[in-house]
């Protein structure tokens, strides 16, 4: 635990005296190949503050944790933990300086208990040299209690809540005499209760002298609960506001840096006949009762929180889950349930939203993923043949201005953009009548991500139908014709572009204000 | 760098993170690579993205058989052929027709069963029943002959048999999602087991002469094995499925990531199914030549072949974690330990160093791409530090 020496927390009191600089970063650089992932990352984190780290995906805010905890080196940049100045080679160092990160889904040893969790690797010792499991169990139950948590020390970790284990993580950051405790997007996969415990945790924290960087998408959260907020925007640090001056708007037009209109170039387009019509479609538990339709011009977007169901209902259409009722047709024929290759014959195209696993192959050459929707069709009396995959990829690698140094070479050697656009290319050379693209841009370069856009808009204007799911709201508000809200794995609001505002899909998004209304 | 509209942050040539950094440079700094054309393409408004990089596919790839000869694959059969010269060359009677004949019908068995464990070990599993279903075969084989059946009904009967083993196999892994390992490690006891339920301690020894006669006899002078025809057939077959078919396709997908397979509608049960079939039948063909070969069925026929034949496989090239691998390769892994053996048996070395350079080479193969990759990967990381930032 961290004793400040004798100086009251008075972060929130803007007339506070001293500030202790605790951790300061300032032009850190990182990049990854030709990728820039961090162009001037700063942070300046004083003692007995809760920091708010915000900005669109993409904009550095996980490249900057990583170098906080030494799993990322540096390429240039200062960097000091209590003045001192800091070159972390590894996760260790970052530890040892008192650098503590509690991730959104922590990995604890589901067989061990909670005590032996919070000191593994450095259990007390008793007599003989064995572990002490006494001394354990008190110093993990003082701990809980200086947290206000009860948790059981002796269960084990097995079958806890994120939540707990969040705790769990926090317990032991505190027991490592962490002074900087970083949080990344804590509360993505918490209800509403438990963001109110954890909370009041690191309120606690706060108090007795920790430095807390707090990294959140959720506005209410930011302002509710932080101190101070730093503003990235494409790798760079944009501006550090006190919360009290400022306003979400004021936020959301530095996080952004420009307007959204000029971002997303979204052209007027014919809306042709209804290309795919979902009715009832249900899967107890995870989605109920989804009823919608997608023209032929159109983009529609499946937007809410992350774990509303979005993506459930994407892969059930596509075929890769089962669905237990309801139906799913593509130009007024039904397809069947839990049959990709059907779905796929039928004109359906899916970019899956995790590239690396699902989308691409990630050690199979450029060529051979972009070709391998079209292994059939490119097939002569059933056999295929080398030049005819690269001529495929060739044709669309183009078209998409993919870049790469060699068809041969593996995907992985791509950037993420890139990686994106082969996606996109294998499921165009389809000539797909329905597009589904789950997070079209995750993870990629701002240059790349407009290019993306564009496209996107451009196959609207062609024709091609288009689902798209979203959690970048200005993406969802820019691009989209109709927009789709689902919460708790029910279609919630359905609201045309003129409808759709951030406050309109916040509102159909998130029980809280559904209730208040 | 806070450029805002990001056209900073994107492409730097120089800063390929491929093994072959010094190559693309070299690429994208020539004239001919700026491909005017292609920006011109270019909408008014875009960002320079593509302006200062290559476009996808603008050095040609090699195709065909420059591909295979040129590629990782390759090693194996070059070596195979630095063994072969040099057995020629020093040991005495080793280049005769008689070796030919002599190290193909020794090879044929583990050569049959290579081909469709290549397809397997690619696709990410692994099957290790293959030499007790050989067994199985043969020991059916001796007794349903010596119940009297007509030998055609017996042979159909016995590739049936493989078939439904295979089967077995494929309906526990593929459908029922279980481990190949654990699963196949069963049924290596079980089918074993079960030959020796079929047939015991017993040795059936008197099938047709005709037949046996034709399973060792050669193609005129050359020392060919007459059923090296059929063996070509198949080898062909595998190669084809493998190389240049949509199905052969998705097993290096499925191979490498499952998950990804399944979004470009792959069926991946089904394929790994038809595999087990394939090793089942295959597997079955070995036990009707070895039987016959030796015109003895009994049930510990080809024990033990299971781990020759992965031996080889990966010798050939084939990753072990999947999605890597060749049929040539792996048909010269396959000569390779059947061109050493019979090297060193007729040099008179005795058995027991045999199997201490065949393991050695074995772990010589998988170690030294490894150790390849780690060189290249110091090298790479060195230049890209000594590389001024972009």
């Amino acid at each position: 635990m961290t004793h400040l020496d004798g100086r009251e927390s008075g972060a929130t009191d803007p007339n506070a005296p001293v500030r202790r600089s605790v951790l300061t970063l300032r032009g850190a650089l990182k990049t990854f190949g030709p990728v820039v992932a961090l162009a001037d990352g700063t942070i300046d984190l004083v003692a007995g503050e809760i920091h708010a780290l915000v900005g669109e995906n993409g904009a550095g805010k996980s490249t900057l944790v990583k170098i906080l905890a030494g799993v990322h080196q540096p390429d240039a940049g200062e960097f000091s933990v209590d003045g001192q100045a800091v070159s972390f080679r590894n996760v260790a160092d970052s530890k040892a300086a008192g650098i503590s990160v509690i991730y959104q889904e922590p990995t604890l040893f589901p067989d061990l208990t909670v005590a032996e969790n919070i000191f593994i690797g450095r259990q007390p010792k008793g007599r003989f040299g064995l572990i002490s499991r006494a001394e354990m169990r008190r110093r993990a139950k003082d701990l809980f209690d200086q947290l206000g948590v009860p948790i059981d020390p002796d269960r084990v970790a097995e079958g806890l809540s994120i939540a707990d284990q969040q705790i769990i993580e926090i317990a032991k950051a505190i027991s490592l005499d962490a002074r900087v405790l970083v949080m990344d997007e804590p509360t993505a996969a918490l209800s509403g209760v438990e963001v109110e415990r954890l909370f009041a945790v690191a309120r606690r924290l706060r108090d007795a002298g920790s430095g807390i960087l707090f990294i959140s998408h959720r506005f209410d959260e930011v302002f509710g609960l932080c101190d101070r907020i730093t503003v990235m925007r494409d790798g760079t640090y944009i501006a550090t506001h006190e919360t009290p001056a400022m306003t979400v708007e004021a936020i959301v037009r530095e996080m952004v840096g420009r307007d959204i209109d000029a971002l997303f170039p979204k052209s007027e387009t014919e809306r042709g006949d209804v290309v795919l019509r979902v009715s009832g479609l249900t899967r107890p538990g995870v989605f109920h009762d989804i009823d919608f339709e997608v023209r032929a011009g159109e983009i529609v977007a499946l937007s809410g929180l992350v774990g509303a169901g979005r993506t459930e209902v994407a892969r059930a259409v596509f075929g890769i889950d089962r669905y237990e009722s309801g139906t799913v047709e593509m130009l007024g024929q039904k397809l069947r349930s839990k049959d990709p290759r059907a779905s796929i014959d039928a004109g359906i195209g899916f970019v899956p939203e995790d590239r690396r696993k699902q989308g691409l192959v990630m050690e199979l050459s450029v060529e051979r993923n972009a070709a391998l929707t079209l292994r059939h069709s490119l097939a002569k009396f059933g056999l295929i043949s080398t030049r005819a995959e690269r001529e495929a990829a060739e044709t669309w690698g183009k078209r998409l201005q993919v870049k790469s140094s060699s068809p041969e070479h593996p995907v992985s050697t791509l950037s993420g953009g890139n990686q994106q656009k082969v996606v996109l290319a294998k499921w165009l050379a389809t000539d797909p009548k329905l597009l589904i693209i789950d997070e079209p841009t995750r993870g990629i370069d701002v240059g790349t991500k407009s290019e993306v856009h564009r496209l996107i808009s451009e196959l609207a204007g062609r024709g091609i139908a288009i689902l798209m799911i979203s959690s970048e709201l200005p993406e969802v508000l820019g691009m989209a014709d109709r927009v789709l809200v689902m919460r708790e794995g029910r279609i919630t609001g359905r609201l045309d572009r003129s409808e759709a505002t951030a406050e309109t899909v916040m509102h159909a998004a998130t029980a809280a204000l559904e209730s208040s209304r | 760098m806070s450029d805002p509209t990001g056209s900073g942050t994107i492409v730097h040539p120089d800063g390929e993170p491929s093994e072959t950094a010094a190559k693309g440079r070299r690429m994208t700094a020539s004239p001919g690579s700026t491909r005017p054309g292609t920006e011109k393409r270019q909408k008014p408004g875009r960002r320079g993205a593509a302006d200062t990089s290559t476009v996808l596919a603008v050095p040609k790839g090699r195709t065909g058989a420059a591909r295979i000869l040129l590629g990782r694959d390759a090693v194996m059969i070059y070596v195979l052929l630095v063994v072969v010269l040099y057995a020629c060359i020093v040991i005495p009677r080793f280049a005769s027709p008689v070796t030919v004949g002599f190290l193909l019908l020794d090879v044929i068995p583990t050569l049959l069963i290579a081909l469709p464990m290549t397809l397997v070990i690619i696709s990410g599993e692994i099957d290790l029943s293959v030499a007790s279903i050989a067994g199985l075969t043969s020991a059916l084989m001796g007794v349903l002959w010596q119940g009297g059946m007509p030998i055609a009904l017996v042979l159909v009967i016995c590739v049936l048999a493989g078939l439904v083993a295979g089967a077995f196999n494929g309906v526990l892994i593929a459908y029922l999602g279980l481990p190949s390992l654990a699963v196949t490690i069963g049924t290596l006891a079980l089918f074993r087991g079960l030959a020796l339920v079929v047939i015991g301690d017993n040795a059936v020894a008197n099938f047709p002469p005709g037949l046996t006669a034709f399973f060792t006899s050669k193609i005129g002078g050359t020392g060919i094995p007459t059923v090296m025809v059929g063996v070509v057939v198949l080898i062909v077959a595998f190669a084809i499925v493998l190389h240049f078919t949509p199905f052969g396709r998705g097993l290096f997908a499925l191979g490498y990531s499952k998950e990804a397979a399944t979004f470009v509608g792959i069926d991946v049960a089904r394929s790994k199914f038809l595999l087990y079939l394939a090793t089942g039948t295959v597997s079955a063909l070995a036990g009707i030549y070895w039987t016959l070969r030796y015109s003895s069925a009994r049930s510990d026929n080809a024990s033990g072949l299971e781990l020759a034949v992965i031996a080889a496989v990966l010798l050939g090239g084939v990753s072990i974690f999947g999605g890597k691998g060749s049929i040539p390769g792996v048909l010269a892994g396959v000569l390779l330990i059947g061109t050493i053996n019979y090297a060193l048996k007729l040099d008179r070395v005795s058995e027991v160093v045999l199997i201490i350079v065949t393991g050695s080479l074995l772990i010589i193969s998988v170690v030294a791409p490894n150790v390849a990759a780690a060189i290249k990967q110091a090298r790479h990381s060195r230049r890209v530090r000594s590389a001024p930032l972009p």
